[in-house]
């Protein structure tokens, strides 16, 4: 595939973006709490566009639409699950959340049950879930620099981890607050406006069809490069061209070596590979691995996890009172409504226009190649392609930013830091250098954990979050009988064991069958079990339920109206 | 979704009555008498039982498609508008959905708050 000359200028100019913004906020950083929170002055409008710009991360730019185009309709739960996580941020969390003035899940953990071990298992869990959803992001930024410029895999990676880390180090909350949102609006229109080129160019076209009966076709002569070995299973006899020299494939399985290019005439029927779906099986439900099983565990991880995720938290203590907070939330389920409208049509028009990824493997890279590959060479495509990219790397810049904070947040001041009795000047050290490492490790673990898909590396990151802190907030909130015993076995059995699921999913050693489905989607045992655990041991020792639970209580729920003081 | 059940409480009501009598609720709220955390308790579970209902009908509006698409297939391969169902109700009509719950459980919870704040800042 030739390069695009303009998308190399146009993420140059998206970071240049990022750090501008970012070196114009850091002149008004003047203390810790500037660091780390925005002071609370940043306007709801910004703050829901700031939120919606740092959740939607490569899973939703890229990820989304790559699953889309390669497993169809199931995959669809991934989008509406992340929205409808704010829907459920909203209904149980928002406004008493804002009000018990708990900034970080471990600050939720000390103020409700009082308890410093339980704050150190949480602040695990968020370095632990921050660190899951780093890793696709910088292997995503890693993709699209070798998508569209053909430069080497690390050189992404690291432009995003080195401009990440060093912004979070050095401008904090207060000076991403104004990049996210930025951000927002740029990835919703990089992603609107060529879809809407796509949509009148297929349009235009006659409306070639998505799942034709006897299957897809490619559009134009295409050239296929395999940088894994493949098998194709080939219905229709079709002659290509391999290494200059035509092939005639016969009807059956056809295994091409590592490094090969194989070029298919225009017309040629697209053969399938095992991994993607086709004809029915990718138009209707419930065909895919997994089942309904599958299904039900996206739907309770992705509704549940949003809540738990530490990025989204924090962000929620920049509101002024409980009710802000709510309208905010709801801003946020709005914008991100908007948003995932989108990568569902780069997946349909994907079966049109881009059946090679499916040969490749490579269907991540949908969202990036699309534009290129439906509008040909000329220059539409290219500079539409530009835009895509540059949202992408938005995307990964914003998310990355959030996630960073927070985990750097969390390390510096519950694992690094001794006690609050530090100097304003060396608890903003001990920050930077929390950002240091926060951002280090995930930038290693890129390089070296093998690729999985970005939406499903993300997914079970929601899962985590959805075993763990999900039952902490809603039953910390709502019930007062929670206890710290209860708390933290229903972390540990909870959320213990949806890591456990994606450690043995990273390592490939999930096995087949029923534990293989099990561990690949841990969300539809791991959340109940989560929840049950934490009420059954709350239950059991009943007697640690602590003494300022009323005050506690009183704090979450009371109407901002009734409040009484309280920082 | 339309037809929910009034908000405040009859209980909180009664408490009322008794406080009146006596000191101000707002007093009684803020300084966590019996009084004070019986109104509380009133109004959690008023917040709680909205958020249960909203998030019922969610769970049935969206969460029983699957199911739904399983027991029915003849629902999943219906074609409104020459485009399969299943892709228009998740791919489109979810997030309207989801926006519109969201905006009327906004509605519903400020205004039993407003409520409470009336009734417990009632001048004597």
């Amino acid at each position: 595939m030739s390069h695009n000359p303009y998308a190399l200028p146009a993420i140059l100019a998206v970071t240049a973006v990022t750090v501008v913004i970012g070196a114009y906020g850091l002149r008004l950083v003047r203390t810790t709490s500037d660091l780390l929170v925005a002071s609370r002055s940043v306007s709801p409008r910004w703050n829901a566009a700031a939120i919606g710009g740092e959740y939607l991360s490569a899973a939703s730019f890229l990820g989304v639409a790559g699953l889309i185009l390669r497993n169809g309709v199931d995959m669809l739960w991934y989008p509406v699950g992340f929205a409808a996580g704010y829907l459920a941020l909203l209904l149980f969390v928002a406004a008493p959340l804002r009000r018990s003035g708990a900034f970080t899940l471990p600050d939720f953990c000390e103020l409700r049950l009082g308890s410093t071990p339980l704050r150190k298992l949480s602040a695990a869990f968020v370095i632990f879930i921050g660190w899951l959803y780093l890793v696709p992001q910088f292997q995503g930024a890693g993709l699209t620099l070798q998508t569209v410029t053909g430069g080497p895999y690390l050189v992404g990676s690291l432009l995003v981890a080195a401009v990440v880390t060093g912004n979070v180090a050095l401008g904090g909350m207060r000076a991403i607050t104004f990049v996210q949102a930025f951000q927002y609006w740029l990835k919703l229109t990089a992603l609107a406006v060529p879809v809407l080129f796509l949509v009148l160019h297929w349009q235009a076209q006659g409306r070639p069809a998505v799942t034709p009966p006897s299957g897809n076709t490619f559009a134009a002569a295409t050239t296929v490069h395999f940088d894994s070995s493949a098998v194709l299973t080939v219905t229709t006899p079709t002659t290509v061209t391999v290494a200059s020299e035509p092939v005639r494939l016969g009807t059956g399985d056809h295994t091409f070596p590592a490094g090969t290019d194989v070029t298919f005439p225009a017309g040629a029927m697209v053969p399938s590979v095992a991994e993607a779906a086709t004809g029915d099986g990718w138009l209707l439900p419930g065909t895919g691995s997994g089942g309904l099983f599958a299904a039900y565990s996206l739907i309770f991880a992705t509704f549940l996890g949003t809540m738990g995720l530490p990025h989204v938290l924090v962000r929620f203590y920049t509101n002024p009172d409980g009710a802000a907070a709510r309208r905010t939330t709801l801003v946020v389920l709005g914008l991100v409504g908007m948003f995932y409208l989108f990568p569902t049509l780069y997946g349909v028009l994907g079966r049109v226009y881009a059946p090679s990824l499916l040969l490749t493997g490579e269907t991540d890279a949908v969202v990036l190649v699309l534009p290129g590959l439906a509008l040909g060479g000329g220059i539409a495509g290219e500079l539409l392609g530009a835009l895509v990219a540059a949202g992408a790397f938005a995307a990964f810049l914003s998310s990355s930013s959030g996630l960073l904070t927070s985990v750097a947040g969390v390390l510096s001041s519950d694992l690094l830091g001794r006690g609050s009795a530090r100097s304003h000047a060396s608890s903003v050290r001990g920050f930077r250098i929390a950002a240091l490492v926060a951002g280090v490790v995930p930038f290693v673990l890129a390089m070296r954990v093998a690729t999985l898909d970005v939406s499903l590396v993300v997914g079970l990151a929601f899962a985590v979050a959805a075993s763990s802190f999900c039952p902490l907030l809603v039953l910390g909130i709502w019930w007062r009988g929670l206890t710290d015993f209860g708390a933290a076995a229903g972390i540990l059995v909870g959320g213990g064991g949806a890591v456990a699921a994606v450690l043995l999913t990273f390592l490939g050693q999930t096995g087949t069958g029923l534990l293989a489905t099990l561990l690949h989607y841990p969300g539809a045992w791991t959340v109940p079990l989560a929840f049950a655990v934490m009420v059954g041991v709350s239950l059991a020792t009943r007697r640690r339920v602590p003494s300022t639970v009323a005050v506690t209580m009183l704090r979450l729920h009371a109407p901002d109206a009734l409040r009484p003081r309280t920082p | 979704m339309t037809e929910l059940p009034p908000p405040a409480p009859g209980r909180t009501r009664i408490v009322l009555a008794e406080v009146a009598r006596g000191r101000r609720a707002s007093t009684e709220f803020a300084e966590q008498s019996p009084v004070g955390d019986a109104l509380l308790r009133g109004l959690v579970r008023t917040q709680l039982g909205h958020a249960l209902r909203f998030a019922a009908v969610v769970l049935v509006g969206l969460g029983g498609l699957p199911l739904l698409f399983a027991l029915a297939p003849s629902v999943a391969g219906a074609r409104p508008l020459g485009v399969s169902l299943p892709w228009l109700l998740l791919g489109v009509a979810a997030f309207p959905f989801l926006y519109g719950v969201g905006a009327l459980y906004v509605r519903i919870v400020e205004r039993t708050e407003q409520e409470f704040t009336d009734l417990v800042k009632r001048p004597d």
